[in-house]
């Protein structure tokens, strides 16, 4: 009795652990060898056939399909440099530049990687329609109410993603660091 | 006390076992995949023109907004596929997926050097049977190996400013995707 009692409670316990640590990394995304410049993320290798496990799980189940490596690189962020998660009601600046590309677009998602509708229908931009400085620098303002330059609306959502996508670039998974790449600088200003 | 302690520690261990098989069992059982998510609106072995991506047409997350994207949902069980498209002026590419999502080639309009990409897709059995002077004489054959005998080739092609969209879905609207006929 006492055996049968035992190995039931192990049973129960190994579920419990087992299905509940895979749903929780599932849920936060985990993935191994990631590329973090600033407050920017990419993981090259889900591009490629080496694709680890967990990263596999992620994108069976959201049903998203990874950008190829022979195709470009993704940058995915959260927050910003201070690590402040972005809040659809605050105003917030990306200035600087991109790594090397052909072409580059900026995205702006919900957490489910939807686009968020908004009164002129603009979810991104791409490199050539952004405006410039002369030294090619750009500054990207997100926020809810419009603003002159380069506005991204965010339509006041909670909380949001933005995926910087370079095509046709040498950045990839060859570059284990940082250092050779900038990325725009993100930082979250004012909120109502 | 010992024995709840070993039982215990017996649950945890076979729950770490439990986790990894989970794990690398999920991505064989998702029912929302990206194939699956596919499988009711694209016929087999053609390319479908996906409706541009907006907050209230979402066929799957994370798509790039400006992007003009067709798929061809491949089954090469019955032969090689050829698949041809059109080059333009602005960035394109064809990304080819596994049944389960794995993008395991990807070439660019650049990397393809001409007005048109034409490559050949098929399995590394049914390449093995191609024969071999054939291989000799056609070089500049592109030929993609298809790991799993169903799977994706998404084409992207970019439109840089949003009134270019209308082009770049005319281009992919040229693209074929095809069973080989030997010709």
């Amino acid at each position: 009795m006492r055996l049968v009692l035992g190995s039931f409670f192990a049973f129960v316990l190994a579920a419990i652990v087992g299905l509940g640590t895979t749903w929780l990394t599932l849920a936060r995304g985990t993935a191994f060898g990631g590329v973090t410049i600033g407050a920017w993320t990419a993981w090259p290798k889900t591009g490629t056939p080496d694709i680890d496990p967990y990263a596999r799980a992620v994108v069976a189940q959201t049903g998203r399909l990874p950008i190829g490596s022979g195709d470009g690189v993704a940058f995915y962020a959260t927050g910003d440099d201070q690590g402040r998660v972005f809040d659809g009601r605050c105003d917030v600046t990306l200035s600087g530049a991109t790594p090397p590309a052909r072409f580059w677009t900026l995205t702006l998602y919900d957490r489910e990687g939807h686009l968020v509708a908004n009164s002129v229908n603009r979810y991104g931009f791409t490199s050539q329609e952004i405006v410039r400085r002369s030294d090619g620098s750009f500054d990207v303002v997100v926020a809810p109410r419009a603003r002159g330059g380069n506005w991204l609306p965010t339509a006041g959502v909670d909380r949001y993603v933005l995926v910087l996508r370079l095509y046709d670039t040498p950045v990839g998974v060859a570059s284990r660091t940082g250092r050779e790449a900038t990325m725009p600088a993100i930082a979250q200003g004012s909120c109502p | 006390m010992i024995r709840l302690l070993l039982w215990t520690l017996a649950g945890v261990l076979l729950g770490g076992i439990v986790h990894l098989s989970s794990v690398l069992v999920l991505p064989r059982t998702a029912t929302q995949d990206a194939y699956s998510r596919l499988e009711p609106i694209t016929p087999v072995n053609a390319v479908t023109p996906l409706p541009v991506p907006a907050p209230d047409n979402t066929v799957l997350p994370f798509m790039d907004a400006a992007f003009a994207v067709a798929v061809c949902r491949y089954d090469l069980s019955g032969g090689p596929l050829k698949l041809i498209t059109p080059v333009g002026q602005a960035y394109m590419s064809a990304t080819f997926y596994t049944r389960y999502s794995i993008p395991y080639y990807a070439i660019n309009d650049r990397a393809a050097g001409r007005r048109t990409v034409e490559l050949e897709l098929m399995t590394a059995e049914q390449r093995s049977q191609l024969p071999e002077d054939e291989e000799v004489t056609a070089a500049d054959r592109l030929i993609v190996e298809s790991p799993t005998l169903t799977g994706l080739v998404m084409l992207r092609a970019l439109s840089p400013e949003p009134s270019f969209m209308p082009v770049a879905r005319g281009l992919l609207a040229a693209a074929r995707c095809q069973p080989n006929q030997p010709s």
